[in-house]
């Protein structure tokens, strides 16, 4: 210490010169040992799939296979199918909870928390079962139809899957009304627009920026959601994979091919996904400067 | 009604809950005349300017422009409350500009100008761009036609939105303290705006702390406080010298 403050005295310049210096980054001891450790526990898993008894030719041998295709072909019309009904309730379970009709508001509020509250599949059986209790269906005098004639797989799926994401994607519509300026209703009105034209063309395109993620998030749900209609018989994917694997007992090969197109679509959805922000991002900036 | 008369207020009463925020308050604009409307906040102001085209519902008294009444239809001994769609028509004739500008923030500024013209008066994409860069070229922003709001500082916003306003072809334009939000170095830029546009002969109702303003360009002056028409006159007199001690006391705030 003492010899310190002499040095100070007598050569204190040096001691501020620094610039000639080298410097030694901080090393990050934890994080290699982490990233050691996680790689390792991959090796480990990536070999136990290696030699496990997995037959990787039946692999790729149904990757491609018709039935495969024809199924995930069936996922994909049941996504759009189900998420477009479940996004056209939304809208309007959305709208009807702003508006200021009490009895309109207290039925959205109703749809809402029958439909959130009862699981998915559980409403798919529902619909599909639905002959048991009418067994015809239509308007009396009019027409009339056998309700199991209509009530296909894919009709019961559809209402099931779209009815209950109606539920969700009102709720994430809503806030993305909500979250439009109250001066920007009253800027539309001022230039005499009426309340339709107001919501179509001034509030749901700024709505859309904040409802584009969690729909995204919706969607790419669906598609896997889509695998529940396998219990009423509805040929999608993992449906077909059953079937296959029932005929040949290569249970694991088969899930796998499932999962790689489960896998294969969600990352197409999601590159799909940035490209939307961006466009319903246009005219704000925090968008811009982050493209 | 005399005929030169584009706005009159008769006895125009708003509450909100317990608290009156307009009582009976009258006032009168001839075509063509800037209106100043003056006074502290909360006077109700605002609250006037919004119940001329319909943003707010008053709960009593009665607003006419170009002798119609606003937001009811008369027949016989009976006032029906008008419909929604009649509302927006009538909103049409009646410009507004916000404090907070408002300017659509999904729209560049030529886009902003032309969604009125196109998408409720039904006017051609071609015709609305024409007049819509005309009236760009006018507030002094030509060049930013294809600019987005959030890449114009406050006045451009501000005098964009007056142009978007302008873009309806109103009988009338109101303005809710138009410079109220803007850096003090920005004010004078939209003060010019709307000096050209009273020159040029646009009936205005501007409620505005700009007391300047108000002397150069105004033809009336309106001092309102806590929901009542203290003094209504012409400019000179109501500032140089006004008939109650509490206008002459707040104007002398104001410049001090």
């Amino acid at each position: 210490m003492t010899t310190a403050t002499t040095d100070r005295s007598t050569g204190g310049d040096q001691q501020y010169e620094i610039a000639h210096l080298k410097l030694v980054p901080k090393r990050h001891v934890g994080r290699m040992i982490a990233a050691a450790v996680v790689l390792a526990l991959l090796a480990a898993l990536v070999r136990a799939f290696s030699v496990g008894q997995i037959e990787w030719s039946y692999v790729s041998q149904f990757l491609f296979s018709p039935a495969i295709l024809a199924g995930l072909y069936n996922t994909l019309v049941m996504t759009v199918a189900a998420m477009t009904l479940g996004i056209v309730l939304g809208v309007v379970i959305a709208i009807m909870r702003i508006s200021g009709n009490p009895v309109l508001s207290s039925i959205a509020i109703g749809y809402v928390w029958v439909f959130r509250g009862a699981p998915a599949l559980l409403q798919l059986m529902l619909w599909f079962n639905l002959a048991l209790i009418f067994p015809t269906m239509g308007i009396p005098g009019l027409f009339e139809f056998r309700t199991v004639d209509i009530m296909t797989p894919f009709v019961a799926a559809v209402l099931g899957l779209g009815i209950s994401q109606g539920a969700y994607t009102s709720e994430v519509v809503r806030s993305g009304l909500l979250s439009v300026d109250s001066g920007q209703y009253e800027a539309a009105r001022t230039i005499g627009m009426t309340q339709l034209k107001m919501l179509r063309r001034i509030v749901l395109p700024q709505a859309m920026r904040v409802m584009v993620p969690p729909i995204g998030n919706e969607v790419i749900g669906m598609v896997k959601l889509t695998s529940l209609a396998s219990v009423i018989q509805y040929s999608e994917i993992l449906h077909n994979a059953q079937i296959i694997y029932f005929a040949n007992t290569r249970v694991l090969e088969l899930l796998l091919v499932a999962s790689f197109w489960y896998l294969f679509v969600v990352s197409v959805l999601s590159v799909g996904q940035h490209y939307i922000e961006r466009y319903f991002g246009r005219g704000s900036k925090s968008i811009r400067s982050a493209v | 009604m005399s005929k030169n008369i584009l706005v009159k207020a008769i006895d125009v009463t708003k509450n909100y809950g317990h608290f009156c925020a307009l009582d009976k308050v009258n006032l009168e604009v001839a075509r063509g005349e800037v209106c100043c409307i003056i006074g502290p906040s909360g006077s109700g102001k605002s609250t006037l300017l919004r119940c001329i085209n319909l943003l707010e519902r008053m709960d009593g008294g009665g607003i006419w422009v170009n002798d119609e009444l606003v937001g009811y239809r008369r027949e016989g001994n009976n006032l029906y409350q008008i419909s929604d769609i009649e509302i927006s028509r009538q909103r049409r004739r009646i410009g507004m500009v916000f404090q907070r500008f408002n300017l659509f923030p999904h729209m560049t500024a030529l886009e902003n100008i032309i969604e009125g013209p196109v998408h409720v008066l039904g006017e051609p994409v071609k015709d609305a761009e024409g007049r819509g860069r005309t009236l760009l070229e006018r507030v002094g922003l030509a060049e930013k036609a294809n600019h987005y709001p959030s890449e114009l500082s406050g006045g451009q916003q501000q005098r964009v939105a007056i142009a978007r306003a302008m873009g309806m072809r109103p009988d009338l334009i109101l303005f809710d303290e138009p410079t109220s939000a803007l850096d003090p170095e920005l004010v004078s830029e939209v003060l010019d705006v709307m000096k050209d546009l009273a020159a040029s002969g646009m009936t205005m109702i501007v409620v505005t702390h700009e007391l300047g303003f108000a002397r150069n360009v105004a033809n009336t002056v309106a001092f309102m406080e806590a929901g009542k028409m203290v003094e209504f006159g012409l400019a000179s007199e109501v500032l140089s010298a006004p008939n109650s001690a509490r206008t002459a006391e707040f104007i002398k705030a104001v410049h001090s």
